[in-house]
């Protein structure tokens, strides 16, 4: 069976929010991968989020936010654009792909735009592969193995 | 000070007592010639020709000057008898031997039946009334002129006869001189205050333009003479309705409000630096907002459809879209352009003879009644160019008597580039945002778009409220909108913030960020993070604090806070990390 | 009545939090005279056997400091898990990783490599390995096994109470002994499960004593290169310092002494990632809206990993960096 990447989006309410909600009303196309985090801001996705997401199993984290200067909040999206590649660091030095995480503007008119950016983001998702996370959870079964053993 | 009754050519007055007799006569409308008597100026009685006949209380008959004796009970006064018009006479032929033939004394002279004086005419035009000297003492309060000598070698100078400091060339003294003796003349290098000679400072106190609002004058400290010598206050005493205060001066204050309206309206694209139009460079190449100023009636031109050197054009170009539309400056429709310029050419038409040029992108003649204006418009002979305006040039000499300027543009119904001679060019420039508005906006948590007009709160749903509450927006500053838009919006904002004032509380949403006391540390990293200004630090309790009325539940600081002590309701960590679980597991 | 039993572990650790018990002074002998001190290899001679031969339970206080770097601190963390009533992550290493975390940057085989093969000063050219079974004559010896991954104790076990610091701070150590006693002497109920001892709720600023403002910040710079003034914030004078996404209960020791906070104490109560915490909160305060600026700007952190994951590493959200061959 091909890769089916697993995406999380946080979609700023005012603009990419609504811009899916246009995509899907004007019968655009676009990859179902995606999974949608609503939030009032492209200023309130914390890189905790992020991490939390690749954590879990997402293949890549994609976050929407209103072009420079179009902000809800008046500046929101510049505060998510300072915190964006401090993000892709971190998950750089996590020894992930930083591609994974891709912040893009998209307002609530760009409902082409939208479903474009999900469309390109899966279909490089896909080249990169499923993310698998190393070792991260603790394999207790081979653990205690090992104390048998000894 | 009591009040007595005189009679004056047998009509009683009742005066102020000591009050003087030529102002009551005046005020009986009773004509007593004078020339060194001004209203505003104590009396001095050097021309002695304001006598007049009395009888006194006592009963006996006098002749006096009726500038400056007082009025007392039982006054009689005469002021056409033989024996008056005689004295007066005699004056007048005494003041004329000395003086020059000054319109003023050739006047006075018909009126008293002297056309020759019988000693002839002087030379001098001063006539040694005092009043320039009264007035810069008592009025100006600047003493800078004064008598000089006596008898027949007294004049009028400044002390020592040189340029005085003390002048400070207000031009009073030349306002009240009935000879025009005394002229205002570049002086000492200093700038004239008044370059219209009329008493009281015209320049000072004035109505800004017809229209403003309020139509009120207002006072120039930097010119009245008030403000400058501490005496003068004349206009106070011009004014019948006491309006006039000195003292009053600019001042802030601070009002408490439970609503604001935004309406800062836009600004108007400079066109220099679109330097293909020749703005500011070619003769007659003009804005809109100034081809309306010279048709206003109040404007430069009283109206009129003129160009520099005073004559009518005969030939005129509307470029519409300056700036506008453009993706180098603006790429948004100013909006007003197109139907402002069919009514220019309309104006044209009806002021003027000259051929109109119209170039135009589109001509979105939306709205009620825009449509059929524009119908008028093909009616009325107007040329229209589909093209935009490409560049103004100074035409080539071969073409120049047809008009100086040419037009370069595309004709793109026609299919083929046209080049059009004309005398005026009219440049439609694009409305812009204010400068400040950013600025402004953040002074009042309002979002600003990326073309800087304010941002409304929905474009449908709420087109003239704003992200803060209380906030709302009208006209232009929202974007560029025309009058009955603009008018409209400003009604829907006073109505919204009106309910809002009658309901008197404001409702919040649940959604915004606490700060949990117990957890924040006071490392202030949220404060600058707030574009609301909705977090303050508390210096007692050394702790950040979320001002819940600002709050606008963005959610910025709660993803900023390094020790999760915002919490943002209704989007909290913990909620966020469950959505997260939930849909990847 | 018999006197309540404890037990001292040190699994991946440098012995600190150990001499962090010393340092409660005196307290050291109200805590010998309280407890019948019945497992602490690094002070008294116990054997692990004497512990596999304790009933279930019958140890009441274990306080458990060193990271789960191997199968030997795995086991004897199972060993006292099982035998403790109460058993406490003592210390960063068992807390958050601490340290010895920070090999999860890497991988046991890029170590044993190293240790073994590569550092200047080894001679190895059979390329000679240790074996983690060999058989003798008399038998088979075993040491244990190098895992890949350092894990924090309550990834392993079951734990109890949480006490962080590297080490714990001795006045915070005898705070907690005297709740501990109380709590046994006069049978008051125990804090819920899972309660951070000997910290604050809050992030370490609060604790500091440097004069804070609003932050702007335009450049990083390493403590060495600036003189710092002692009365302001660190962060504000361009210094990473940690503080304000770790939780205090320090009493703030190294801001004081004019070195930025390092974040020993792990992330604050709200805090899942420590480091992408930080982040996030100086990201926000960057004085700069161009991106190849902000770019700059965080290209000038000093060692941005090591700094934000110094403590916390394998108790962060990703744990260990992934490293592919």
């Amino acid at each position: 069976m091909s890769f089916e990447p697993r995406l999380v989006g946080f979609l700023c309410n005012w603009c990419s929010y609504t811009g899916a909600d246009l995509a899907g009303t004007a019968r655009m196309k676009y990859p179902p991968n995606m999974r949608v985090i609503r939030v009032m801001c492209s200023g309130r996705v914390d890189p905790n989020f992020i991490l939390e997401a690749l954590a879990h199993g997402a293949d890549g984290v994609l976050v929407l936010g209103c072009h420079p200067g179009d902000c809800h909040y008046a500046e929101g999206n510049y505060k998510c654009r300072k915190r964006l590649p401090i993000t892709k660091r971190l998950v750089e030095g996590m020894g992930i792909e930083p591609q994974r995480v891709r912040l893009e503007w998209v307002s609530a008119s760009e409902a082409s735009r939208f479903s474009e950016v999900v469309t390109e983001f899966t279909e490089q998702i896909r080249v990169l592969g499923p993310l698998k996370l190393e070792d991260w959870t603790f394999d207790r079964a081979a653990a205690d193995a090992q104390l048998e053993h000894n | 000070m009591g009040m007595v009754t005189i009679r004056i050519d047998g009509k009683p007055i009742e005066v102020e007592e000591e009050s003087y007799i030529l102002q009551a006569a005046q005020t009986l409308a009773i004509d007593i010639p004078t020339l060194c008597w001004y209203r505003y100026i104590n009396p001095y009685a050097a021309c002695r020709l304001c006598m007049v006949e009395i009888t006194d209380k006592r009963g006996r008959v006098r002749m006096v000057t009726s500038c400056n004796f007082p009025a007392e009970a039982g006054l009689g006064v005469r002021t056409h008898t033989p024996r008056v018009l005689a004295t007066r006479r005699m004056n007048f032929e005494m003041l004329a031997s000395r003086c020059a033939p000054a319109p003023v004394l050739v006047d006075l002279g018909k009126k008293l039946g002297i056309e020759n004086p019988r000693w002839g005419w002087g030379e001098d035009t001063c006539i040694l009334c005092g009043l320039c000297v009264r007035v810069c003492d008592e009025v100006v309060g600047a003493q800078a002129i004064g008598f000089a000598a006596r008898g027949t070698s007294r004049t009028v100078t400044t002390p020592f006869e040189v340029d005085s400091e003390a002048c400070i060339l207000c031009g009073a003294c030349a306002a009240v001189c009935p000879t025009g003796h005394i002229r205002m003349e570049e002086c000492s290098g200093r700038e004239i205050v008044h370059r219209e000679i009329t008493l009281g400072p015209n320049a000072a106190i004035s109505v800004p333009f017809r229209q403003a609002v309020p139509n009120a004058p207002r006072i120039d400290p930097e010119y009245c003479v008030h403000f400058r010598t501490g005496g003068c206050k004349v206009c106070a005493q011009v004014c019948p309705m006491e309006c006039i205060d000195h003292e009053d001066e600019e001042r802030r204050e601070e009002i408490e409000v439970g609503a604001v309206i935004l309406a800062t309206g836009f600004q108007d694209l400079d066109p220099t630096p679109l330097k293909q139009y020749g703005y500011g460079k070619l003769p007659n190449v003009i804005t809109s907002m100034e081809f309306e100023r010279m048709n206003s009636a109040a404007g430069s031109t009283d109206g009129k459809i003129l160009m520099e050197g005073g004559q009518e054009p005969r030939s005129i170009a509307i470029l519409h879209c300056i700036g506008s539309r453009d993706e180098k400056h603006h790429p948004y429709c100013s909006r007003v352009c197109c139907m402002y310029a069919l009514k220019f050419a309309h104006l044209v038409k009806e002021k003027t003879t000259a051929e109109v040029y119209q170039l135009y992108i589109d001509l979105r003649s939306f709205g009620k009644g825009y449509e059929e204006f524009f119908q008028r418009i093909l009616t009325e002979g107007v040329n229209l160019i589909r093209g935009k305006g490409a560049e103004v040039v100074p035409a080539p000499q071969s073409r120049r008597d047809e008009g100086p300027l040419l037009v370069r543009c595309e004709d793109t119904l026609a299919g083929r580039f046209r080049e059009i001679p004309v005398d005026m060019v009219i440049l439609c420039t694009a409305l812009e945002a204010q400068q400040d508005a950013k600025e402004t906006g953040r002074k009042f948590g309002v979002s600003v778009g990326a073309d800087g007009w304010f941002i409304e709160r929905h474009p449908k749903l709420g087109p003239v409220s704003t992200t803060t509450d209380g906030i709302f927006l009208a006209g232009a500053c929202q974007g560029p909108k025309d009058i009955p838009d603009a008018v409209a919006q400003g009604g829907a904002a006073a109505a919204q913030a009106m309910s809002l004032m009658i309901r008197g509380e404001v409702e919040m949403d649940a959604a915004c960020a606490v700060v949990d006391e117990a957890l924040c540390s006071g490392c202030r990293l949220c404060n600058e993070l707030c574009p609301y200004g909705a977090i303050s630090f508390d210096i007692e309790k050394t702790l950040s604090l979320v001002n819940a009325a600002l709050c606008k539940a963005c959610g910025t600081c709660a993803a900023g806070c390094p020790s999760g002590a915002i919490k943002g309701l209704h989007f909290t960590d913990q909620q966020i990390y469950a959505e997260i679980e939930g849909i990847l597991s | 009545m018999a006197k309540p039993k404890l037990a001292l572990y040190w699994a991946s650790s440098c012995g600190g939090c150990e001499i962090a018990v010393l340092d409660t002074e005196l307290k050291v002998l109200e805590i010998a005279d309280f407890f019948d001190i019945v497992f602490w290899p690094c002070a008294t001679d116990f054997k692990y056997d004497d512990v596999r031969a304790m009933k279930d339970g019958e140890i009441t206080l274990t306080l458990f400091n060193g990271a789960i770097r191997n199968s030997e601190n795995y086991e004897l963390a199972k060993l006292l898990r099982q035998k403790s009533v109460v058993l406490c992550a003592f210390g960063s290493c068992a807390a958050d990783g601490c340290i010895p975390g920070l090999a999860n940057f890497t991988t046991a085989e890029e170590i044993l490599r190293y240790v073994y093969e590569d550092s200047p000063s080894t001679v190895n050219p059979e390329k000679i390995r240790p074996q983690t079974e060999y058989a003798v004559p008399e038998g088979v010896l075993s040491i244990p096994h190098f895992w890949n991954t350092v894990r924090n104790l309550s990834q392993v076990v079951d734990v109890d109470y949480i006490m962080p610091g590297c080490p714990p701070q001795p006045d915070q150590i005898k705070l907690v002994v005297d709740a501990v006693i109380d709590i046994l002497k006069n049978g008051k109920p125990l804090p819920p499960k899972g309660t951070v001892l000997g910290a604050d709720e809050r992030a370490c600023c609060d604790e500091c004593p440097r004069k804070k403002d609003v932050k702007t910040i335009k450049k990083f710079v390493r403590p060495h290169e600036i003189i710092p003034d002692p009365e302001i914030c660190l962060l504000e004078q361009g210094i990473l310092c940690m503080g304000p996404a770790t939780r205090g209960g320090c009493g703030a020791k190294c801001v004081n002494a004019g070195v930025p906070c390092r974040g020993c104490y792990g992330p604050p109560a709200n805090v899942r990632d420590q480091g992408a915490k930080m982040a996030s909160a100086i990201a926000g305060v960057l004085d700069a809206d161009d991106p190849s600026e902000i770019d700059a700007i965080i290209a000038g952190i000093p060692d941005m990993m090591g700094t934000f994951y110094r403590f916390s590493l394998p108790h962060s959200t990703l744990r260990r960096k992934q490293v592919r061959a």
